[in-house]
């Protein structure tokens, strides 16, 4: 009894508050993200100082990449089943049930329709390695024009944003726009991004 | 670590009494902070926040018939031929002087603002060559926008156009285009 005992604090911290925090913002975070889909395709968006933002649903997006082929893309997995089934009513392909699954759940895509059975009943890692050739879009063929009608019949309240490479030429633009147009979609969106400077 | 205590683990005051010992009730929270904090950052780094921005565009719908059509004074139209290598050409209505300019500050933006003090009917029409770059027809809307240009067209490149600007002769069959603003 003689000694006298250092009486130590053991080193603990109360760390509620900030386990607290942590999972609000996991919550937080979980909730907000939205994780990229998978693009079939890189496209180097140009710039421009416009900040409308791109609606999150009821949208269509046709991406010109830099060599001139056309991609497609549309949200909402029911929506791209019906438009799957209407294009192969049209064109005379009966689509599986397990090709309709993986269609609405694929991204964007680049395939004549006569292709894409073949493509559906790929894994995802086969569909990764395939070079897509793009959907016929001039005038001779013109699958593109299908698919919008078709996407639109689906979804009337579709808005049509259209991604275009910053290199591609105007000719393939052209196409696209004079495709919408003969379809009767007057007001659409170019995807950009924000320039800094102006 | 992060842990709740309740009552001190134990009785040791040790009286007469034999006392229930308390099991502690201390939770080890570290492998579910851990946790927390993994994901936490795996979620930071995956959000993107800028969402990509748009343009809104509003094209004219083709007009079959002829009496539909507006007739504009060619001397209102300002025509830019946007072609290769990122050059622009423009003259007024259907004549020539054609002066070559580009997409930088002193360039097209100039030729707007000046052009449309000049005179404030002015409708502009945007030839792209099929050689043009998309880039090239984004970075002119965007002038319109900047410049306050509320007239303009995208309209389809002719070979009248060309002859224009290759030739500089004046005098070109007078032509009707079809244009809504």
């Amino acid at each position: 009894m003689g000694k006298v005992k250092v009486h130590r604090t053991p080193p603990s911290l109360d760390m509620t508050p900030m386990v607290d925090l942590a999972f609000l913002l996991v919550t937080f975070f979980m909730l907000t993200t939205t994780f990229a889909p998978e693009e079939p395709v890189v496209v180097d968006i140009p710039k421009s100082v416009s900040e409308i933002i791109l609606p999150d649903k009821d949208r269509m997006i046709i991406s010109v990449a830099a060599d001139g082929r056309v991609f497609f893309d549309m949200d909402n997995k029911n929506h791209r089943r019906d438009m799957l089934q209407s294009i192969g009513q049209k064109y005379g392909i009966t689509f599986s049930e397990d090709q309709l699954r993986s269609f609405s759940i694929l991204s964007g895509f680049g395939l004549p329709v006569g292709n894409l059975p073949q493509f559906l009943d790929m894994t995802p890692d086969e569909r990764k390695q395939v070079t897509q050739p793009g959907i016929p879009s001039d005038s001779v063929n013109n699958e593109l024009a299908d698919w919008i009608v078709f996407a639109r019949v689906s979804n009337p309240r579709l808005r049509v944003a259209v991604k275009g490479d910053r290199g591609t030429d105007y000719k393939v633009v052209k196409q696209v726009v004079n495709t919408l147009i003969d379809r009767k979609v007057l007001r659409f969106n170019l995807i950009t991004g924000l320039e800094q400077e102006i | 670590m992060a842990e709740i205590s309740q009552g001190g683990g134990g009785g040791k005051k040790g009286g007469g009494k034999v006392r229930v010992k308390k099991a502690s009730t201390k939770i080890d929270m570290t492998p579910m902070v851990d946790l927390a904090f993994l994901l936490l950052t795996f979620f930071i780094l995956t959000t993107t926040f800028n969402k990509p921005k748009t343009m809104e565009v509003n094209m004219p719908d083709k007009v079959q018939d002829e009496k539909e059509q507006t007739k504009v004074n060619e001397k209102d139209i300002l025509n830019l031929v946007l072609s290769e290598n990122n050059k622009i050409y423009w003259y007024i209505g259907l004549t020539p002087p054609v002066t070559t300019t580009n997409y930088g500050k002193d360039g097209v933006r100039k030729v707007l603002l000046e052009q449309n003090r000049a005179n404030p009917k002015l409708m502009v029409l945007i030839k792209p060559e099929d050689k043009s770059k998309y880039e090239n027809m984004v970075d002119i809307l965007d002038e319109m926008e900047i410049t306050n240009t509320k007239r303009y067209a995208i309209v389809e490149y002719t070979p009248d156009d060309k002859t224009i600007i290759a030739a500089g002769t004046g005098g070109a069959p007078l032509e009707t285009e079809t244009t809504q603003p």
